[in-house]
């Protein structure tokens, strides 16, 4: 009808249609653009890598090359222990995850029950934050073993404080308002805890999973360079120690890739999460 | 003249409750003894210039703050510091974001450990009655503010107390949704039978919900007047171009003119 209205009869609807949905092609078409664009960068890196160590431009002594890598993979998975390390490496790292990541908001989240406790422990945690705490790493293998214990421990070491860290930030900026509301309806300070407190700390504590899932990993990886029996990290190091760099490659690709996993975990657990604790009011950073 | 009230009349008693505080070393009256009777089901708004403690009071009402001194008295025993006595909405609505507006809205009745399944079988007809039929699994941010405000109102109805406190609700509104609110209100409060008591800052609001003004002094706040409004119930929105509600408006505007002057020359003295 509009079409009509500006004399322009031999239009026809669809068309018009066409013209409202200008902007939504425009963002799809750079959604497109960029996909390609990220596949073509790393192909072409790839690519890149294996000719240049074909042609000997760099060494693969050093630097290896991708085929190389392949190669030397399939011959870990298949007669050496690269399932089992990978296996040793992925579930300290994640146990550990867990574990530092209850713990520390538990410590946060603590913090609501009393003002003068959390003065306490403010300064504490802060120190603690800027402890270099992979230096700990052999106080935790000599306490708790050259095995897979000690690696969780450091796992849940270097987890724990920034965890209790974002959840006291969350703590800190609940909205005195709404305890009120719940005192004015009669609850009890355990009602406010868990109807208030912990679904308002929830987003901080969520956002903090990313950067900790990163800092489990690192701990378990430190744990077994030390001292360890299995684990990709150990991996690492006996291949450097016997010059075989293909190997240790193999092993950064296979971190690397664990590392990647496990960032979609936390990200797909982030959105379920926070579908449920942040409905537009509230964002992370506030 | 509310001293003449047989007993079984009288819901609530203020009696001389005053309040005073120190805040950086300044002592601050915020509230002079204020004595207030209120008759049960009556609708009695506050009005007041800012910070005359109004909302003082409602803490102390609420159990929520003690009175330097003072009593309130509730069907015969006294309420201080005893939060949870009467249903208490605050300025802002203060829904969970967290929540749907139906988790929201039976809050009260989950802290008092109702079943869920009985809170919900509760709140639908008031839902389905009060307009958020359809809303109940939508979350605030999903709502207009009117709506909002309905919702904390609803959650402060089904806490199901006799006294309702509510102060300034349709502050943030648009002059259009503030109207409609306003209806709004006088259907539930007239359904559901409570005592209303309620804070503003709008005359007119004032006289076309209540029963009963009670004009607030500037800080240190006390109760300076006290105006029956006696407009035929029900109300409509045309009540507000008729004669008496013009008198009623009149008066009012004089006296909350003279408090704001009051309120103005000590500001330039100090």
């Amino acid at each position: 009808m509009a079409t009509q209205a500006l004399g322009r009869t031999d239009a026809p609807a669809a068309e018009s249609l066409d013209v409202v949905d200008e902007d939504e092609r425009a963002r799809a078409r750079i959604r497109r653009a960029s996909t390609i664009g990220r596949w073509a960068v790393g192909i072409a890196i790839v690519v890149l890598w294996e000719a240049l160590t074909r042609i000997k431009l760099i060494d693969p002594y050093y630097f290896s090359s991708p085929s190389l890598i392949v190669k030397s993979a399939i011959l870990a998975w298949t007669t050496g222990t690269l399932l089992t390390d990978v296996e040793f490496t992925f579930s300290a790292t994640i146990i550990g995850f867990v574990v530092g990541v209850l713990l520390g908001a538990a410590i946060g989240l603590s913090t609501w029950w009393s003002k003068t406790y959390a003065n306490i422990l403010e300064p504490y945690l802060v120190t603690f934050n800027a402890v270099p705490k992979l230096a700990l790493a052999p106080v935790l293998i000599i306490l708790f073993g050259i095995g897979f214990q000690s690696k969780v421990a450091l796992a849940v070491l270097l987890c724990v404080v920034p965890t209790a860290i974002a959840a006291y930030s969350g703590v800190k900026s609940i909205d005195p308002d709404m305890e009120t509301l719940l005192f004015s309806l009669g609850a009890k300070r355990r009602h406010v805890f868990t109807k208030v407190v912990v679904p308002w700390a929830m987003p901080w504590i969520v956002s903090s999973l990313h950067v900790n899932i990163g800092l489990a990993l690192a701990g378990t990886i430190v744990g077994e360079f030390i001292a360890s029996q299995a684990g990709v990290g150990r991996m690492i190091l006996y291949a450097g120690q016997t010059m075989d760099i293909n190997l240790v490659w193999v092993g950064v690709v296979v971190l690397s890739l664990m590392a990647i996993l496990m960032y979609w975990a936390v990200s797909w657990f982030e959105k379920v999460v926070l579908k449920g604790f942040m409905h537009g009011a509230q964002s992370a950073g506030r | 003249m509310s001293d003449m009230l047989p007993r079984e009349d009288l819901k609530l008693e203020v009696r001389s409750v005053s309040k005073v505080f120190r805040r950086n070393g300044k002592v601050i009256h915020a509230l002079d003894a204020t004595s207030m009777s209120v008759r049960r089901g009556r609708f009695v708004s506050i009005i007041g210039p800012s910070g005359c403690g109004k909302s003082t009071l409602f803490n102390v009402i609420a159990g929520l703050a003690k009175p330097t001194t003072g009593d309130v008295v509730a069907d015969g025993a006294s309420i201080i510091g005893k939060p949870g006595y009467v249903g208490y909405m605050l300025q802002k609505g203060l829904l969970l974001p967290w929540r749907t507006i139906l988790d929201n809205i039976i809050l009260g009745m989950e802290v008092r450990d109702v079943p869920k399944a009985q809170a919900i079988a509760r709140a639908m007809p008031l839902i389905e009655r009060y307009g958020l039929k359809g809303f109940e699994q939508h979350y605030p941010h999903e709502l207009s503010g009117g709506m909002r405000q309905r919702a904390s109102l609803l959650r402060t109805m089904l806490y199901d107390r006799d006294v309702i406190l509510l102060d300034e609700p349709f502050g943030a509104l648009d002059a259009q949704t503030r109207m409609l609110m306003q209806s709004w209100l006088l259907q539930v409060w007239g359904d559901l039978e409570k005592t209303v008591l309620f804070v503003t800052h709008d005359i007119d609001e004032a006289i076309f919900l209540s029963d009963e003004i009670q004009v607030f002094s500037s800080r240190p706040g006390r109760i300076k007047a006290t105006i029956e409004v006696d407009l035929p119930r029900p109300r409509t929105a045309d009540v507000v171009t008729s004669p008496g509600f013009m008198e009623l408006k009149r008066t009012l505007l004089s006296l909350l003119a003279e408090e704001a002057e009051r309120a103005y020359a000590e500001a330039a003295l100090a």
